[in-house]
C-alpha cells in the first residue's frame, strides 16, 4: 500500500483539472474583470451598493434566526416524542428539501399573492385583502420556506444524541422548563444550530430564484447583480459585486466552521 | 404531568402549523394547475387542458433537464468517487485544503459562478450555445455533494483495515479499489447520486444565466412561465416539475431514514 501514491494522484487528477479549469480560473477572471482593488473600494463607498449589501445581510440574518427557532422547536419535538403520524409529519417537513428558489417563489405567490390563500382568508375575516408576496415579507417567507427542511434534519440528527439524563438532573434540581432549555438543550444543540445556521445564511445571501419569481423592486444583492449584468450590461460592476457576495458568504461559512469545530462541512 | 401535556400539545400544534406552511402551497399549486379557472375556484371544474398545453409547448425543457441531470450524474461519478477515495486515503494537510476548496462552489452563489464561467468561456460560441455549458455549471455545483456523501461512508467503514487485509492477501491497487472499496461504499454512492440528480433537475440560479434560447431547462422554463403566463399554466408546469422531482425526494427520504437494527450498514 506504500506505492499507491502514484495511482492516487492519477485518481485525483480528473476532478482537480475540472475544478481548476471551470472554477478557480473563472473566479480569478471574475476578480480581474471586477477591476482590482480600487473598483472594490468604490463599491464599498457607493451608497446604493452598500445599502443593498446591508439589506441582503439583514434579510439573511433574519431568515437564519427565524429558521433556527422554528426548526429547533419542531425538530426537538419530533425527535423526542413518539405519536401516531410522526413519520408522515417528518416526511412533509423535509419534502421541500431540494425545491428550487423559483418554485418556492411561486409557492409564496400561491400563499400570499394577489389570488393567494392568505388574501382569501383575510377577506373572509376582515373584509380586507392582505397581499405581501411581492414585498420584503414575501421574500423572507420564501427564504424561511426553503431553509426549514434542511435545518430540521440537522437539528433532529443532533437532538438524537442529546443525553436526556442531563435534563432530568436539571429538572430534579428544580430547574424551570425555560432554564432546562437555556442550560441543557440549546448548548447541546449549539454545533448543529451553528452549522445549519451558516448554511441557511449562505443560501439566503446568494438566493436569486425566489427574488426573481416575486419580481419585486427589493434590491437584494443577487437582484442588483442580475440587473447590472443583463439590463445595464455593466459586466465589470456585476463581476465585482458577485465577487464581494461570494467572498462575504464564504467568509461567514468559514467563520461558522471554525466556531463549530469542523462540523459545518458535514451539514451541507 | 398535566403541565407536560400542555407543552406537548403546544409543540404538536406548532409543528403541525409548520408542516401546513410547507405543504399547503404545494397542494394549492397542484390544484391550480388542474382547475378550469382558479379565480372562480375549484368549483369551475377540473381539467387537464393546462397540463396538455404545457406538455405541448415545453416538453423539450423537461427532456433536456433529464438529459442534463443524467449526464451530470455520470460526470460526478467519474470525477467525484475517485476524488473521495483520494481524500479518504490522504488525511494530510493538503487533502484538507482540497476538501475545503471543493466545497467552495456550494458557498459561492451560483450567480457569481455563472458570471465567472461566462466571462471565461462565453466567447467559445459552440461551447456557449450547447447544453455542455449548463452541464459544466451543474457538475461544479453538485460535485461537492457526491464527494461528501461518498467520503462520509468511506470514513465510517474503516477502509484502512479492509484494505490492509486485502493487501496482505496480495491484492493490488486495482483489485482493492474495485472489489473492496467500491462495493463497500455503495450506500454513499447511491445517496450522492440521488442528491446530484435532484439538485441538477432543480438548478436555477446558475442555469438562468448559462442558458440560451435553445438550451432552456425545466426550472428556466418555470421562471419564464411565472413571469409571463397565467396562473393556471404556471401551476400546471409546476405540477409536471413536482411529478419529476417528488419521487426523487421521497427516495432520498427513504434512504436517509436510519435503519432500526444497528450494525447492518453497507448491505
Amino acid at each position: 500500500m506504500r506505492r499507491d501514491n502514484l495511482w492516487l494522484s492519477c485518481l485525483a487528477l480528473p476532478a482537480g483539472a475540472f475544478f481548476a479549469a471551470f472554477f478557480l480560473l473563472p473566479l480569478a477572471r471574475l476578480f480581474l474583470v471586477g477591476g482590482g482593488v480600487i473598483a472594490y473600494a468604490s463599491i464599498l463607498t457607493d451608497r446604493t451598493y452598500v445599502s443593498s449589501l446591508i439589506v441582503t445581510l439583514a434579510l439573511a440574518a433574519a431568515t437564519t434566526g427565524a429558521t433556527l427557532i422554528i426548526s429547533g422547536i419542531a425538530g426537538v419535538f419530533l425527535q423526542r416524542n413518539a405519536f401516531l403520524g410522526r413519520d408522515a409529519l417528518i416526511a412533509m417537513l423535509t419534502l421541500p428539501l431540494a425545491f428550487p428558489g423559483v418554485v418556492v417563489g411561486f409557492l409564496v405567490i400561491v400563499l400570499a399573492g394577489r389570488q393567494g390563500l392568505i388574501g382569501d382568508v383575510t377577506v373572509a375575516l376582515t373584509g380586507e385583502r392582505v397581499v405581501f408576496a411581492y414585498s420584503m415579507a414575501g421574500l423572507f417567507m420564501g427564504y424561511v420556506y426553503f431553509s426549514i427542511p434542511r435545518t430540521i434534519l440537522t437539528v433532529m440528527a443532533t437532538a438524537e444524541k442529546l443525553d436526556p439524563r442531563l435534563e432530568e438532573a436539571a429538572r430534579s434540581l428544580g430547574a424551570a422548563p425555560w432554564q432546562v432549555l437555556r442550560d441543557c438543550i440549546i448548548p447541546g444543540l449549539k454545533p448543529a444550530l451553528l452549522s445549519a445556521g451558516a448554511i441557511c445564511f449562505a443560501t439566503a445571501m446568494g438566493a436569486f430564484g425566489t427574488a426573481f419569481t416575486l419580481a419585486t423592486r427589493i434590491n437584494v444583492l443577487a437582484m442588483v447583480i442580475y440587473t447590472e449584468f443583463t439590463l445595464q450590461a455593466n459586466i465589470a460592476l456585476a463581476a465585482a459585486l458577485s465577487f464581494v457576495l461570494g467572498a462575504v458568504t464564504w467568509a461567514v461559512l468559514a467563520a461558522a466552521r471554525t466556531a463549530a469545530g469542523g462540523t459545518v462541512a458535514a451539514a451541507g | 404531568v398535566r403541565r407536560k401535556g400542555v407543552l406537548f400539545f403546544a409543540q404538536l400544534a406548532f409543528t403541525l402549523l409548520v408542516s401546513a406552511f410547507l405543504i399547503v402551497p404545494v397542494i394549492l399549486s397542484m390544484l391550480a394547475g388542474l382547475t378550469v379557472n382558479y379565480l372562480v375556484g375549484i368549483g369551475s371544474g377540473l381539467t387537464l387542458r393546462w397540463v396538455a398545453e404545457v406538455w405541448g409547448g415545453y416538453r423539450d425543457t423537461i427532456f433536456r433537464s433529464i438529459l442534463i441531470a443524467l449526464a451530470c450524474l455520470a460526470c460526478t461519478l467519474l470525477l467525484g468517487v475517485p476524488a473521495a477515495y483520494v481524500l479518504a486515503r490522504c488525511r494530510a494537510a493538503l487533502a484538507r485544503v482540497l476538501e475545503e476548496l471543493l466545497v467552495m462552489p456550494v458557498a459561492v452563489p451560483g450567480l457569481a459562478t455563472a458570471l465567472a464561467l461566462i466571462l471565461t468561456y462565453g466567447a467559445y460560441g459552440g461551447f456557449r450555445t450547447s447544453f455542455l455549458f449548463i452541464l459544466v455549471g451543474h457538475v461544479l455545483f453538485t460535485l461537492p455533494f457526491m464527494v461528501r456523501s461518498v467520503l462520509a461512508v468511506m470514513l465510517a467503514i474503516d477502509l484502512r483495515t479492509l484494505e490492509e487485509g486485502a493487501a496482505s492477501l496480495g491484492a493490488n491497487f486495482h483489485q482493492r479499489l474495485w472489489h473492496v472499496v467500491l462495493p463497500n461504499c455503495r450506500a454513499g454512492v447511491l445517496a450522492g447520486s440521488l442528491m446530484v440528480v435532484t439538485l441538477s433537475v432543480g438548478e436555477f440560479n446558475m442555469t438562468w444565466l448559462l442558458h440560451t434560447p435553445l438550451t432552456k431547462t425545466l426550472p428556466v422554463g418555470l421562471g419564464d412561465a411565472y413571469a409571463s403566463l397565467r396562473l393556471e399554466i404556471a401551476s400546471a408546469y409546476t405540477l409536471l416539475f413536482f411529478v419529476l422531482i417528488v419521487p426523487l425526494l421521497l427516495a432520498m427520504q427513504r434512504l436517509a431514514r436510519p435503519r432500526a437494527p444497528a450494525g447492518r450498514q453497507g448491505e
